[in-house]
């Protein structure tokens, strides 16, 4: 439901002028906030048209930011279909019958959770050029997939049991009473249901592992701002260029947020989205689970 | 070197850097970092609930601009840009100065996860709520003091809870505005040095961060389930 229902009551006459004023009261707060930040560009001579006219020439795009762009999106798409088998892997584990199991699924999966993923990614970048597990040219890129993996791998654990515990009892039980074991009812039942679920909550979490991967940054991968740092750089407009590559950013991340919401709202449309509401409600009471969903579409930080 | 055991080469480590400092600056980053973004948040969250457009648009772009920008870019963006081209300082001493340049990033991001775990607290919020008080007679700010907003809070503790959490692993990324005395740093420098004991030194961050981290969740957990609202 929508908070506007919740707090107000259509506004009468007089509650009507109240809002006009408040609304031109809000109109210059922002506009004052805008003034001040443009003022202060403007005494910096951050407006100069040299500053801003290389972003209006092939070279930069071609050179600088749709490769950064493209390693960006290699990095992300890697690691999130890499992070939905180890989540797989994991979050069975967590349901598996055998305590040994649950318990090492358990701590691998809340260990990984804890962990800064910036630190994961130093370690790794380290452990990989140390032991020289990949090519050197590869470090940087392999650090980065596997810390994503590991950290957002988790995050789909949790998904994926809070899933299954999400969906109505009477699915296990049906699996049981036709002669399936506990593990197959699991397998071909209770999964699968679960993953299409969290679909909407995946493409969520893809946000997260698109902003994260701009931590690679710090060990040399060449991604979208690393480039934007070279582009300032080449171009002495780091300020201009830094900019660019956020509004990209922000958009790559928008249009992801627009289509979870629309796949969220179209399996809730469809009544197939049973299973998804219940991941919903599920994600965010379960015991120590970082609330998914219940934040609102890609809420995840 | 190579003579000592790695028990005793471990330990050395320990006098040799100041890893329960580094943990106390992290501490600190989240803390200050997390005051300002439970301002800025509840201010956002107040705008985007309000009945003004212009401040329900700004909360909404605030959000909607931050929540999907990386926090290395705020980060860089707030040492490259605002300080060494804006000319923006926020203290004198230059160490100072990084780790309020640091804070306010942490912060401007933080607020807009704030924001949002505060509107899905009042979305939890039934609106058979809003109009029995209504029909009772309450007007609108006696009803969102009374009854909406109390629920609502109730209701948020959890996504909070694990905004915090999320802040105080982000509190790392400081080392890229320049506070070079924090976990992620020394991190780096010892592993730099003592190669032979990488597994070890990271464990003993990892495990650091686990203890950080966890009660925060634990608690959270059980602070929403003692409060939350029985429907």
């Amino acid at each position: 439901m929508s908070t506007q229902n919740v707090l107000f009551d259509a506004p009468g006459p007089r509650g009507r002028r109240r809002i006009l004023v408040g609304n031109v009261v809000g109109v210059l707060i922002v506009l004052g906030v805008l003034a001040l930040v443009v003022q202060r560009f403007a005494e910096n001579g951050q407006f100069a048209a040299a500053l801003w006219t290389p972003f209006l020439h092939a070279d930069a795009w071609v050179n600088f930011l749709l490769p950064g762009l493209v390693k960006t999106l290699e990095a992300a798409a890697l690691a999130i279909v890499l992070a939905l088998v180890f989540g797989l892997v994991f979050g069975l584990g967590r349901l598996a019958s055998s305590r040994t199991v649950r318990w090492l699924s358990s701590i691998v999966v809340e260990f990984f959770r804890a962990v800064p993923v910036l630190l994961m990614m130093i370690f790794f970048s380290f452990l990989f050029s140390v032991y020289n597990v990949f090519q050197s040219a590869y470090v940087p890129l392999a650090a980065v997939v596997v810390s994503l993996m590991l950290y957002n791998g988790a995050v789909v654990a949790e998904l994926v049991r809070s899933g299954v515990h999400g969906l109505p009892r009477g699915q296990r039980e049906a699996a049981m009473a036709v002669g399936l074991t506990s593990g197959q009812s699991l397998r071909s039942i209770e999964v699968p249901q679960a993953l299409s679920a969290m679909l909407p909550a995946l493409l969520s979490q893809l946000v997260v592992v698109l902003k994260d991967s701009a931590l690679g940054y710090t060990i040399g991968y060449l991604e979208l701002l690393q480039q934007a740092r070279h582009l300032g750089a080449k171009d002495g407009n780091i300020l201009q260029s830094l900019l660019v590559a956020a509004v990209i950013f922000i958009v790559v991340n928008y249009l992801l947020t627009l289509v979870a919401g629309r796949v969220r709202r179209r399996r809730r449309r469809t009544g197939s989205g049973q299973g998804a509401i219940a991941v919903t409600t599920a994600v965010a009471t379960d015991v120590g689970v970082t609330p998914i969903t219940g934040l609102g579409e890609g809420g995840r930080i | 070197m190579r003579s000592d055991g790695f028990v005793s080469q471990f330990a050395d480590l320990f006098d040799e850097y100041d890893v329960l400092g580094a943990f106390w600056v992290n501490i600190q980053l989240t803390l200050w970092s997390a005051l300002f973004a439970a301002i800025l948040g509840t201010v956002l969250a107040l705008f985007r609930i309000s009945p003004i457009p212009s401040l329900r648009w700004a909360g909404t772009a605030y959000v909607n601009v931050f929540r999907n920008t990386p926090l290395t870019i705020i980060m860089v963006f707030l040492t490259l840009g605002v300080w060494a081209q804006l000319h923006v300082t926020l203290s004198d001493d230059f160490d100072t100065n990084f780790f309020r340049l640091a804070v306010v990033g942490l912060s401007v991001y933080t607020a807009s996860f704030v924001c949002e775990s505060i509107r899905s607290g009042v979305n939890t919020v039934p609106i058979g709520q809003a109009e029995a008080a209504r029909s009772i007679g309450l007007s609108f700010l006696p009803a969102a003091r009374l009854i909406i907003l109390p629920q609502a809070f109730r209701g948020s503790i959890a996504p909070l809870g694990s905004t915090l959490i999320a802040l105080t692993k982000n509190s790392t990324v400081a080392s890229v505005v320049g506070v070079a005395t924090e976990t992620s740093s020394l991190l780096k420098n010892m592993i730099e040095f003592h190669s032979s004991l990488l597994v070890a030194i990271f464990l003993t961050f990892a495990l650091g961060y686990v203890i950080l981290v966890i009660p925060v969740g634990l608690a959270t957990t059980a602070l929403s389930r003692r409060l939350a609202v029985k429907r």
